[in-house]
C-alpha cells in the first residue's frame, strides 16, 4: 500500500474576487522508502502541493491520504499531533530555533512534540549528530554554523521523531553546488538508514537528477514522471 | 516545563536590552508602589497611633446620644454608678482588652487669680488612663508624669497664655448637672503638649477630684476608653462589643450604650482613608504600567517570531505549547521585575528610615518617619505584577497559539 495516495487534488486560492487554481487535480501514488522529487518552474504548486502532503494545508478538492490518514479530517490539534508523529519537514531557509544550541534543536522535536524519555533522546539526538556529522558542532547555537551545517542539522531533527515521511521544500535553494550536493547525498544516506521516505522540491536541474523518482509539475498540473533508470511514466 | 521555562529566558536573553527596558519599567513601578504604601502606610500608622494612643484610645463607649452632644460634654448624658457597674462587668470578660479608663468630662473656667479662661477636663484614674493612653505621659512636657490628687496638667498653649508654671496654683470653677457652681484649688503638676484632633487640648485631673468639683454624690462616667492588645482586631472586637452592648437596656428598654471607634470620633479617619485611595490609586497605575509594556513587548516577541512559530508548529508543536512559550516568556519577565523591585524598594526604605527623615503632624514637631516594609505588601504587589504579566501575555500568546502554520512560514 502507498504511503501516499493523492487522488485529483485541487488547491484553490482566493485572491479578492478571483479564485486562482494551484493544483488542478493532481493524482499519484508514492511508495514508502521513496527518494522522490517535485520539479517545476515557479508558480507550478511545488510547494503548494508539499504543504498539502505535510497537512500544513487542506485540499480544496480531491482526496489525500497520508499515511493511511484522509489529510481533510484532521483539524489543527490533530493535524498537529499527526505532523509531529508522522512528517519531518526541512525548510529551503532551515528554519532552526536560534536560541537552542544545534543538540537542543535535533532534541526540540522529542522534547516538545513528543515528550520522549531523556535517555532515549539522548540516544537518539546523539546518533543522528553522528550520522549527518555535527557531532562536534553540537554546543554551537545557529548563528555559529555555516549554512550547510544548519541544513544538516534540519535534516537531523528532521529525522529524530523516527518518522515516515521526510517533506523538504527547497532545502538546497540557500546552498551552493558542492553544500547542495552533500546535503542531497545526506538524505540519500539518511533515507538508506532510517527507510524513511523523502519528498523535495526543486527547480535546480542537476539537484532534481538526485531523486530515483521525478515529477514535474507545470501550472498546477503534473507533466511527467520519471523513474530513474530512464522509465518515463508521463 | 522546566524547558519552557529555559526557551522562554533564552528568548528574553535573545533581545536583552528590550527585555531590560521592559524589566527596568515593571522595577520602577515595583519600587515606587512598595516605597509609596511603606512610607504613606508608616505615616498612617503613626497617625493612627499618635491620636489613639495620646487620648483617643481605640474605641470608646458613652451613654446613648452622648456623642451627638459631645463637644457640649453634657453631664446629664454620664452614665450612672449603675450603667458603669454593668459596663466594667462586661468589659472585663474580653479578652482582647489591654486596658479600659473611665472619665468624667465636663468644661469649666480656669483661673491664676488674674486672668480668667475656659477648660475641657477629664477626669481620671491615672494608672488606666496611662495603660490605655500610652503616649499621654510623653505629652507631660514639663512636671511630673503623673496624675496626683489635687494637682492638674494643663495644656501648653494654655500655660503659656495664661502664663502658668509647674508648681504654680489654679482654680477650677465648674457648674455641675444641677446648675450649682463649684470651684477647687489646684496646684499645676505638669504641662502637656498638644495632639491634633478631638481632646488634644483637654487639661486632666484626677478621677476623684472631678468628683469632688462636681459634687457628685455616686460617680458618674462621661465616657470609657478601650485600648485593645491587637489593633488589627478592632473591626470584629467593636463588632462583637456592639452586639453585647445592645443587649443592655434601661427602663424604657432602649439601648444604654454606644460604641465608636476612633475611626467614628476624628477627623484623621478621613486622611487614613485618603493614604487608603491613593495607595489603590498606585497600585491601579502599577497595574497598568505592567499590562501595556509586557503586552507591548509580548506583541513585538511574536510579530517578530511569527516564521518561528510556523516551523514549530510545522513540526508538530501543539497550539498549548505555543501558548504556553508566551505566557511563560511574560511570566518570567514579570518576576524579574517583581524580584528586582522588592531588592530596590527594600534597599530605598532602608536608606530612607537611615536617613532619618522627620516631619509635623499638627502641632507635634519633628516626628520620625519610620518605614515599614509590609511581607504582605510584597507578597501582594509581587503577586499582582506576576498575576497582570501573565494576563497582558496572553492576547499575545493565543494569536501565536492560532497561527496558521503555512501563513507563519511565508512570512517576511
Amino acid at each position: 500500500m502507498g504511503l501516499i495516495m493523492a487522488e485529483n487534488i485541487q488547491k484553490d486560492y482566493r485572491m479578492g474576487d478571483v479564485t486562482v487554481a494551484a493544483l488542478k487535480g493532481l493524482s499519484f501514488d508514492i511508495e514508502p522508502t521513496s527518494f522522490v522529487s517535485f520539479v517545476g518552474p515557479s508558480g507550478s504548486g511545488k510547494t503548494t502541493l508539499l504543504n498539502l502532503i505535510g497537512c500544513l494545508d487542506r485540499p480544496t478538492g480531491g482526496k489525500l491520504i497520508v499515511a493511511d490518514t484522509d489529510t481533510a479530517a484532521l483539524d489543527r490539534k490533530r493535524g498537529a499531533a499527526f505532523r509531529g508523529n508522522n512528517i519531518g519537514f526541512i525548510f529551503q531557509d532551515f528554519n532552526l530555533i536560534p536560541v537552542l544550541t544545534v543538540y537542543e534543536n535535533i532534541e526540540y522535536p522529542l522534547l516538545m512534540v513528543q515528550s520522549t524519555p531523556a535517555e532515549e533522546r539522548k540516544k537518539r539526538v546523539t546518533a543522528l549528530l553522528q550520522a549527518v556529522g555535527m557531532i562536534e558542532q553540537k554546543d554551537k547555537y545557529p548563528d555559529q554554523i555555516s549554512g550547510g551545517q544548519k541544513q544538516r542539522v534540519a535534516v537531523a531533527r528532521a529525522l529524530v521523531t523516527n518518522p515516515k515521511l521526510v517533506l523538504a521544500d527547497e532545502p538546497t535553494a540557500n546552498l551552493d553546488h558542492k553544500t547542495a550536493y552533500m546535503v542531497i547525498d545526506l538524505m540519500k544516506k539518511m533515507r538508506d538508514e532510517f527507510r524513511t521516505t523523502f519528498i523535495f522540491s526543486t527547480h535546480d536541474q542537476k539537484i532534481v537528477g538526485e531523486a530515483e523518482i521525478i515529477y514535474s509539475l507545470e501550472d498546477g498540473e503534473l507533466k511527467d514522471r520519471q523513474v530513474k533508470g530512464g522509465k518515463n511514466d508521463g | 516545563m522546566g524547558n519552557l521555562f529555559k526557551i522562554a529566558v533564552r528568548n528574553l536573553l535573545r533581545y536583552k536590552r528590550r527585555t531590560l527596558l521592559t524589566a527596568s519599567l515593571i522595577t520602577i513601578g515595583v519600587v515606587f508602589v512598595l516605597v509609596f504604601m511603606s512610607v504613606s502606610g508608616s505615616f498612617k500608622n503613626m497617625m493612627i497611633g499618635q491620636i489613639t494612643d495620646s487620648m483617643l484610645g481605640h474605641v470608646q463607649v458613652h451613654r446613648k446620644g452622648y456623642v451627638a452632644s459631645i463637644d457640649n460634654l453634657p453631664l446629664n448624658l454620664n452614665l450612672k454608678a449603675g450603667a458603669v457597674d454593668r459596663l466594667e462587668k462586661i468589659l472585663d470578660t474580653q479578652p482582647e482588652i489591654a486596658a479600659y479608663s473611665p472619665r468624667i468630662k465636663f468644661g469649666g473656667m480656669f483661673s491664676n487669680f488674674a486672668e480668667t479662661t475656659n477648660i475641657r477636663l477629664n477626669g481620671v484614674i491615672p494608672e488606666k488612663e496611662f495603660a490605655t493612653t500610652p503616649l499621654l505621659t510623653s505629652r507631660i512636657i514639663d512636671g511630673a508624669k503623673e496624675i496626683k490628687r489635687g494637682e492638674i496638667l494643663i495644656p501648653e498653649l494654655l500655660a503659656k497664655g495664661m502664663k502658668v508654671n509647674v508648681g504654680d496654683v489654679v482654680v477650677i470653677v465648674a457648674t455641675n448637672k444641677d446648675g450649682s457652681v463649684n470651684g477647687k484649688q489646684f496646684k499645676v503638676g505638669g504641662v502637656l503638649e498638644s495632639v491634633t484632633g478631638p481632646g488634644g487640648r483637654d487639661g486632666y485631673i484626677h478621677f476623684d477630684d472631678a468628683v469632688e468639683v462636681l459634687r457628685m454624690e455616686n460617680p458618674e462616667v462621661s465616657e470609657f476608653a478601650i485600648r485593645l492588645k491587637d489593633f488589627g482586631k478592632l473591626g470584629t472586637f467593636s463588632e462583637n462589643l456592639e452586639r453585647l452592648l445592645a443587649k443592655e437596656l434601661n427602663q424604657q428598654d432602649k439601648p444604654i450604650f454606644e460604641l465608636h471607634t476612633w475611626e467614628k470620633l476624628s477627623p484623621f479617619y478621613n486622611i487614613a482613608r485618603m493614604i487608603d485611595v491613593m495607595t489603590f490609586f498606585i497600585k491601579l497605575m502599577l497595574i497598568a504600567i505592567v499590562l501595556i509594556s509586557i503586552m507591548n513587548v509580548m506583541i513585538m516577541a511574536v510579530y517578530e517570531r511569527i516564521r518561528e512559530i510556523g516551523t514549530i508548529a510545522a513540526i508538530g508543536t501543539l497550539p498549548g505549547k505555543i501558548l504556553s512559550m508566551f505566557v511563560i516568556e511574560g511570566f518570567c519577565l514579570g518576576i524579574m521585575g517583581a524580584i528586582i523591585g522588592d531588592v530596590v524598594g527594600i534597599a530605598l526604605v532602608f536608606i530612607i528610615n537611615m536617613s532619618r527623615i522627620t516631619f509635623n503632624f499638627g502641632q507635634q514637631k519633628g516626628l520620625l518617619l519610620q518605614a515599614h516594609v509590609n511581607g504582605a505588601d510584597i507578597l501582594f504587589i509581587s503577586v499582582t505584577v506576576i498575576i497582570v504579566s501573565v494576563i497582558a501575555s496572553l492576547q499575545p500568546a493565543y494569536k501565536a497559539s492560532r497561527m496558521e502554520p503555512i501563513e507563519a512560514l511565508r512570512h517576511v
